[in-house]
C-alpha cells in the first residue's frame, strides 16, 4: 500500500466536473510532480487533499487511514501540509509568528496557562520558538525572523510559507506552484532546497509549470487536462508521451517534432 | 538596514521601561490628590470606562478582524445584570460583577455562533440587531428592568464597609484596579499563542485553518471573551452613573467605542487608551464650537483617516521580537520598513 493513494477521485462544481476519478499514490520519500495545462485541476486535487472542498466520490488513503472529506484541522493533523498558488502569509505578522502559528496545535497550552503565565506556558514558548528559529535557520531565512512577513521579498514569502508548513509537524509538503515568478538563478537554488526536504524524510507533491525544475526533481510525474489523468511515468517517459505533448501544443507528435 | 526614528523611539522607551512604568504608576496612584475638579475626576474615570470597552472591542476586531457594531448590548446586560441583583437581592457588588459578567460572555457565545455561518459585513448588520434588541428588551420587560423608566438609585459599590464613590475617589480607584486587570489580561492573551493565532485568523481564515487552528472555536472564544470585558464595563458603570435606562445603551455607543479602537490603533492596546482619551475628552473640550462640533469631529475623524490609517498609535513595531529565555535587550538592527517587493 502505497503511503498516500488517491483512488478514482471526482470533484464537479455544478455541471462542471473539474477533476473526474483521477487516481495516483505517492511512495514515502519520493518527488512526485503533478503537471497540465492551465485549469486542468490540479490546484483543484490540492484542494481536495487538505480538505478544502469536499470530494463527490473517491478515496484518499494516507498511511493507510482514509482522510477523505475530513475537517482541514484534521487533515492536517494526520501529517498533510500545504503552499499556496498565491502566497497566503499573515503579512502583518512577524516571520518567526508565521512559523510559530504552524505549532499552534502542538503547544499543548490553553487560555488559562497563557492568562497566568504558567511554566507550562513558558516552557512551551521557550521550546518551540526555538525549534521555529531552527526551521527558519535551515530554510535560509535565519537573519529574517523578527522582520515581518510583508517586507520580505519573493523568493523568502515562498520559502517562509514551505518554512510555515513543516512546522505544522507535516510528513507529506504539498506545494502548489513554488517556482511560479522565480528566474532562473531562484529556481535553481528552489530545487537544491527541495532535494535537501527529501533527504531530510519528507514527502512532496508538486504543482509546477516550470519544466526545467519539474524533469530534474521529481521521481514520477502524473500529467493531468481537463481532469483526468492522461499519462504517468517517469520524467523521461513524460518527455516523449504523445498524449503530453498533444496536450500542451494541441497537436499531435509528429506534428511537433516535423516543424 | 535603516534605523528610522519609530526604532529610536522604541528602543528609548524599552531602555527606560522601568522608570517610564513606574512615573505613570506614580502619577496614576497619586492622580486623586492633585486637586483635580470632580468634574475632570469623573471625565477621567469615564476614560478609564471607554479604554476598557475599546480594550474589548479590540480583541475582536483588532484581532480576529470580526467587526462588532453591537457592543451596547453587552454593555447593557453587564450594567442591567448587576445593578438588578444588587437592587434586587442585595448581593455584593463582586458577585454582581461576576454574574454580568459572565451573563455578557454567554450572550457572546450566543451571538458568537452566527459567526460560523456569516463573515465580513453579513456579521456586522447581525451584531447591530443584536444591540437594537437587548434595548427592546431593556425597554418592554417591565417586571425586571422597570421598563422605559429606567433604574434609578443603584446602590454603589461597598467594600469592608466603606461605600465608593466619587468623593472619597473609591470610584477612582476601583477603575484603575479594573483597567488594569483588563489590560493585563489582554496583554498575556494576546502575546501568546491565542492572540498569535487571532491574528492569524484576522488575517487570513484559510490560510489560519491550513495550519491546523480550529478557526470556528477561536473566532467564538474572541467573541465570548469581548463580551466578557465590556460586560465588566457595564458593570462598573451602572453604580457610577447611579441610572441606567434604555437610552444609556444606544447604537451611538456601539459607533464610540469603533472609534476609539480606530481612533488609538486597531490591534494595539496603547492605543485604547489613548484613543478613548481624545474621543471622551473632545466633546467636553470642545463646547466653545457650539453647533460645529461634530462636523470638526467628522472632520478630525477623516484626517486621520487619510493620514494615519493605521490609528494614532497603530505602528509595527521595531523592535525586535522578544524571544523568551533570552536576555532582554535591545541589540543589533531594528526592522526596515519596507524592503523591495516584487
Amino acid at each position: 500500500m502505497a503511503y498516500l493513494s488517491v483512488k478514482e477521485v471526482s470533484k464537479s462544481f455544478g455541471g462542471l466536473t473539474a477533476v473526474g476519478g483521477v487516481s495516483f499514490e505517492v511512495e514515502k520519500g519520493q518527488v512526485v510532480s503533478i503537471i497540465g495545462p492551465n485549469g486542468a485541476g490540479k490546484t483543484t486535487i490540492f484542494n481536495l487533499l487538505t480538505g478544502v472542498y469536499e470530494i463527490d466520490s473517491g478515496t484518499v488513503t494516507f498511511d493507510g487511514k482514509p482522510i477523505h472529506n475530513k475537517p482541514v484541522q484534521d487533515i492536517v493533523g494526520a501529517g498533510i501540509a500545504r503552499t499556496f498558488q498565491n502566497i497566503r502569509l499573515f503579512p502583518k505578522m512577524r516571520v518567526l509568528e508565521n512559523v510559530l502559528v504552524g505549532m499552534d496545535r502542538k503547544m499543548g497550552y490553553g487560555l488559562l496557562s497563557s492568562v497566568f503565565r504558567t511554566p507550562k506556558f513558558k516552557k512551551a514558548e521557550q521550546e518551540f520558538t526555538q525549534r521555529a528559529i531552527e526551521i527558519l535557520g535551515s530554510i535560509g531565512l535565519g537573519d529574517e525572523i523578527h522582520n515581518y512577513a510583508e517586507n520580505l521579498p519573493y523568493g523568502a514569502k515562498r520559502k517562509l510559507e514551505i518554512a510555515r508548513a513543516m512546522a505544522t509537524g507535516a510528513k507529506i509538503l504539498l506545494l502548489d506552484e513554488p517556482a511560479a515568478g522565480m528566474n532562473p538563478q531562484e529556481s535553481v537554488e528552489l530545487m537544491d532546497f527541495i532535494s535537501s526536504l527529501k533527504n531530510q524524510g519528507y514527502t512532496l507533491i508538486l504543482i509546477e509549470h516550470d519544466m526545467s525544475v519539474v524533469m530534474k526533481i521529481s521521481d514520477k510525474i502524473y500529467v493531468i487536462d481537463h481532469g483526468v489523468k492522461i499519462a504517468e511515468g517517469k520524467p523521461a517517459e513524460i518527455a516523449n508521451n504523445e498524449a503530453v505533448i498533444r496536450a500542451y501544443l494541441g497537436g499531435s507528435a509528429k506534428d511537433v517534432k516535423s516543424q | 538596514m535603516k534605523k528610522d526614528w519609530l526604532f529610536l523611539m522604541e528602543s528609548m522607551l524599552f531602555k527606560h521601561r522601568l522608570l517610564i512604568w513606574g512615573l505613570v504608576a506614580a502619577v496614576v496612584l497619586t492622580l486623586p490628590f492633585w486637586g483635580l475638579s470632580l468634574f475632570v475626576m469623573r471625565t477621567i474615570i469615564m476614560i478609564g470606562v471607554f479604554a476598557m470597552l475599546a480594550l474589548g472591542l479590540n480583541l475582536l476586531t483588532g484581532y480576529t478582524s470580526q467587526v462588532s457594531l453591537g457592543h451596547a448590548g453587552f454593555f447593557a446586560i453587564g450594567a442591567y445584570t448587576s445593578a438588578v441583583l444588587m437592587m434586587r437581592f442585595d448581593v455584593h457588588f463582586l458577585v454582581g460583577m461576576l454574574a454580568g459578567a459572565a451573563l455578557a460572555g454567554l450572550f457572546g457565545l450566543v451571538l458568537g455562533i452566527p459567526t460560523l455561518r456569516l463573515s465580513g459585513s453579513y456579521l456586522t448588520i447581525v451584531t447591530m440587531g443584536f444591540g437594537e434588541i437587548i434595548r427592546l428588551i431593556i425597554m418592554t420587560w417591565t417586571p425586571v428592568t422597570n421598563g422605559t423608566l429606567g433604574l434609578m438609585s443603584i446602590p454603589r459599590p461597598r467594600f469592608f464597609g466603606t461605600e465608593l464613590n466619587l468623593n472619597n475617589h473609591g470610584f477612582y480607584y476601583l477603575m484603575v484596579a479594573l483597567v488594569f486587570l483588563v489590560a493585563l489580561f489582554c496583554h498575556h492573551l494576546l502575546n501568546s499563542k491565542v492572540g498569535r493565532s487571532f491574528r492569524a485568523i484576522g488575517e487570513d481564515e484559510v490560510a489560519a485553518s491550513m495550519m491546523g487552528l480550529q478557526t470556528t472555536e477561536l473566532k467564538v472564544l474572541a467573541f465570548v471573551l469581548s463580551a466578557f470585558i465590556t460586560g465588566v464595563a457595564g458593570v462598573f458603570y451602572a453604580p457610577l452613573m447611579g441610572f441606567i435606562d434604555h437610552n444609556t445603551f444606544t447604537f451611538d455607543v456601539s459607533i464610540l467605542i469603533l472609534s476609539i479602537v480606530i481612533v488609538g490603533g486597531m490591534g494595539t492596546l496603547r492605543g485604547m487608551f489613548l484613543g478613548s482619551a481624545i474621543l471622551i475628552v473632545f466633546p467636553e473640550m470642545s463646547r466653545f464650537l457650539m453647533d460645529w462640533r461634530f462636523v470638526v469631529y467628522g472632520l478630525l475623524l477623516i484626517l486621520m483617516m487619510r493620514f494615519r490609517p493605521n490609528g494614532l498609535l497603530g505602528w509595527q513595531s521595531r523592535l525586535p521580537y522578544p524571544i523568551r529565555g533570552k536576555k532582554k535587550e535591545v541589540k543589533g538592527h531594528g526592522i526596515s520598513k519596507r524592503q523591495r517587493s516584487f
